[in-house]
C-alpha cells in the first residue's frame, strides 16, 4: 500500500542524511586527530620555552655575580699578581655602545621614517624598485655591511678605525628595517583622515606631518624600537670597523668598543678562564637591555593605543 | 557656483557626463539619484578632490564667483578653503582634542593668533549646534563624542575656515534617526552662512531640506547623466521627465 504523501526522493534530504551519517561515524577519529595535534603544538611550545628558559637561566647563573658598580664604572684592567681577580669593568664598552648606537639612531630614524612615508605614498615603478631592494637589504647578513664600510672607508679612503664607521654600518642596517616597518604604519592610517585634511584646504606636506604622522605614531614607535633592539646587539659589522679600545672615551672619531664586542673579546681574546667567565656579565647585561627595549616598546604602543579610545 | 558641461572620467571610462546647473547662493541643493548615478563623483569634482586620484580627469568649467576652479592659475588647496566638505562617516582627527580639530583648518594654514582661533572655534561650534555640549570640554579627545556629535564636529571644522560652499556627501546615512533630524535642522540654519550641496540617496530627506534638486541617472554607457534640475517642490510634485517620476515614486532605487 503506498502512502498518499509519497514524493520522489528529495536530493537535498538524501544529501543531508549522508552528511550527518558520515560526520557521526568519523567523530571518534577526528577527536583523536584533534587531540594529537594539540599535543604536538604543546610540545613545540614546551621545547621552545625550555630553550629560552635554559638560556636565560644560564646567563643569570653565570653572569649575575659580575653585576656590580665597578662593572659599569671601570675600564677593563689586567689582573696583577696582587689583584688577581680584578678585571675592572666594561665602561669602555658601555660608553662605546652609547656613542655608536646613539649616532646611528640619530641618523637612521629620521631618514628611515621619511623614506618610509614616501614609500607609503608612492605607487610608481621607482618606488617599487626601492621597496624590493629594501626587502632584500633587511635580509642580508649584517657582516656584509661591516665589510662594505671597511673596504670603502678604511681601505679606499684610508680612514681610521673609529666608532663613527660603526655608526655608518649600523645606519645601513637600520634604515631598511625602519623604512619597511614605518611604511606599514603609514599605510595603516585610514584614507578618510587624509581626505578630511584635503577638504580643509591643507597642503600635502601639512597633512603628512600634522595629521598622518601623529595618527601613525604607535606603529612608528614599534618600528624604531625594533631597529634599536637590532642595532644594540650587532657584533659582526662593528668588529670590522671600530677597532678596539680599553679606555672609555666619548669620541666617535677614535677607536671604540661596544657591548657585543666585549662579549666577543671576552670569549675569544681571553687570556684566562676568568676572563672568559667575565663575558657572561656582558652577555647578561646585553640581554637585559634588549629585553627592556622590547618590553618597553610593547607597553608604550599599548599605552598610546589606549589613549585614543 | 555654476557648473558648465562638467564631465568626470577615470582612466578613460566616463563616470559623469555633461552636467550643467547653477548652485543657488545661500540655499541647499540636493543631488539625488539611484546608486551609481555619479552623484558622489560629481560632488567630489566641486572641491577638486579628484586631483589626488590617479587617472581621474575633470572636464568642463566649475565657476565660483568669476573664477574657474579648474583653471591653471588656481591652486587646489586654495579652492578647498572656499569649498569645504563633510563626509559620510565622521572623520575627526583622532589624535587631537575637540578644540584642535575645529581650528585645524585655520592653524595649519598659518593662522596662529589665539584670539582669532578662539573666536572662529566658538562661532563654528555654535553654528554646528555643538557649543553648549562641548564648551567645557574643549580639550577632550574628539573620539569621546558620540557619532552624531562627531559629525557635527566635522561640520564645525569645515565651517571654521569660512567656506563659501559646503559639500556634504550623505552626511547622515551613517547616523541614527535622532542625530539625522538634528543635522537636518542644522542645515536649514546653515544655509544662511554657506551654500550647501548635498548628496543623498534618501528622497524624503531631499524633499525635506533642499531648495533645488538635481536628478542624476546612469546612462546606457555607465556614465551618470543629468536628467532634470528643478526647484524641489516642482520636482517632487510635477516632474518633467518620466524617469524622474519613476524614481520619485519608488519604481526603482
Amino acid at each position: 500500500m503506498t502512502n498518499i504523501g509519497d514524493l520522489p526522493a528529495d536530493p537535498i534530504i538524501e544529501r543531508r542524511a549522508l552528511i550527518q551519517a558520515t560526520a557521526r561515524s568519523s567523530l571518534a577519529r577526528r577527536n583523536l586527530v584533534s587531540r594529537l595535534m594539540l599535543g604536538v603544538c604543546a610540545l613545540a611550545f614546551v621545547v621552545a620555552g625550555a630553550v629560552l628558559i635554559w638560556i636565560v637561566a644560564l646567563l643569570i647563573s653565570k653572569g649575575f655575580h659580575w653585576i656590580s658598580k665597578p662593572f659599569f664604572t671601570q675600564d677593563p684592567q689586567t689582573p696583577t699578581v696582587f689583584q688577581q681577580n680584578n678585571l675592572g669593568g666594561i665602561r669602555n664598552a658601555i660608553w662605546g655602545s652609547i656613542v655608536i648606537d646613539g649616532i646611528a639612531l640619530l641618523i637612521a630614524i629620521p631618514v628611515g621614517l621619511i623614506a618610509g612615508h614616501l614609500l607609503a605614498e608612492s605607487e610608481n615603478s621607482f618606488a617599487n624598485a626601492v621597496r624590493k631592494t629594501t626587502e632584500v637589504m633587511t635580509g642580508l647578513p649584517s657582516i656584509l655591511f661591516g665589510i662594505f664600510v671597511y673596504e670603502f672607508m678604511i681601505i679606499k679612503f684610508h680612514y681610521r678605525f673609529s666608532g663613527i664607521l660603526g655608526s655608518l654600518a649600523l645606519v645601513m642596517i637600520m634604515v631598511p628595517v625602519i623604512m619597511k616597518a614605518s611604511e606599514i604604519a603609514f599605510r595603516a592610517v585610514p584614507h578618510s583622515l587624509k581626505e578630511a585634511g584635503l577638504s580643509l584646504g591643507l597642503s600635502k606636506g601639512v597633512i603628512a606631518a600634522r595629521i598622518v604622522t601623529p595618527a601613525a605614531v604607535p606603529g612608528l614607535l614599534t618600528a624604531v624600537l625594533l631597529a634599536m633592539s637590532r642595532a644594540v646587539g650587532e657584533t659582526a659589522p662593528l668588529i670590522w670597523v671600530i677597532g678596539n679600545n680599553y679606555v672609555a672615551t666619548w669620541s666617535p672619531y677614535k677607536q671604540q668598543s661596544a657591548i657585543p664586542i666585549s662579549i666577543y673579546n671576552g670569549l675569544l681574546g681571553a687570556a684566562s678562564p676568568l676572563q672568559q667567565d667575565y663575558a657572561w656579565g656582558s652577555a647578561l647585561f646585553l640581554v637585559v637591555v634588549v629585553l627592556f627595549l622590547n618590553l618597553g616598546s610593547r607597553f608604550l604602543a599599548a599605552f598610546l593605543r589606549r589613549e585614543r579610545h | 557656483m555654476r557648473l558648465k558641461d562638467v564631465s568626470v572620467s577615470f582612466n578613460g571610462r566616463m563616470a559623469v557626463r555633461d552636467v550643467s546647473f547653477d548652485v543657488p547662493d545661500k540655499r541647499v541643493t540636493a543631488l539625488i539619484g539611484p546608486s551609481g548615478s555619479g552623484k558622489t563623483t560629481l560632488l567630489r569634482a566641486l572641491n577638486r578632490l579628484h586631483d589626488v586620484t590617479k587617472g581621474a580627469k575633470v572636464e568642463g568649467e566649475i565657476l565660483l564667483g568669476d573664477t574657474n576652479l579648474y583653471s591653471r592659475e588656481i591652486h587646489p588647496t586654495l579652492t578647498r578653503t572656499r569649498v569645504g566638505m563633510v563626509f559620510q562617516r565622521p572623520n575627526p582627527f583622532p589624535t587631537m582634542s575637540i578644540y584642535d580639530n575645529v581650528v585645524s583648518g585655520l592653524r595649519f594654514s598659518g593662522i596662529r593668533k589665539k584670539a582669532v582661533l578662539n573666536e572662529a572655534a566658538e562661532s563654528a561650534l555654535i553654528a554646528a549646534a555643538l557649543w553648549d555640549r562641548v564648551k567645557d570640554r574643549l580639550k577632550m579627545h574628539a573620539s569621546s563624542l558620540s557619532g552624531g556629535e562627531q559629525q557635527r564636529l566635522c561640520i564645525a571644522r569645515a565651517l571654521a575656515v569660512e567656506p563659501e560652499v559646503l559639500l556634504m556627501d550623505e552626511p547622515t546615512s551613517a547616523l541614527d534617526p535622532v542625530s539625522t533630524k538634528r543635522i537636518e535642522e542644522l542645515m536649514s540654519e546653515l544655509k544662511n552662512r554657506v551654500s550647501i550641496v548635498i548628496v543623498t540617496h534618501n528622497m524624503q530627506q531631499a524633499a525635506r531640506i533642499s531648495d533645488l534638486c538635481v536628478f542624476l541617472l546612469m546612462g546606457d554607457d555607465g556614465a551618470g547623466e543629468q536628467i532634470e534640475v528643478a526647484p524641489t517642490q516642482k520636482l517632487f510634485t510635477d516632474p518633467v521627465d518620466p524617469r524622474t517620476l519613476d524614481y520619485i515614486q519608488g519604481r526603482f532605487g
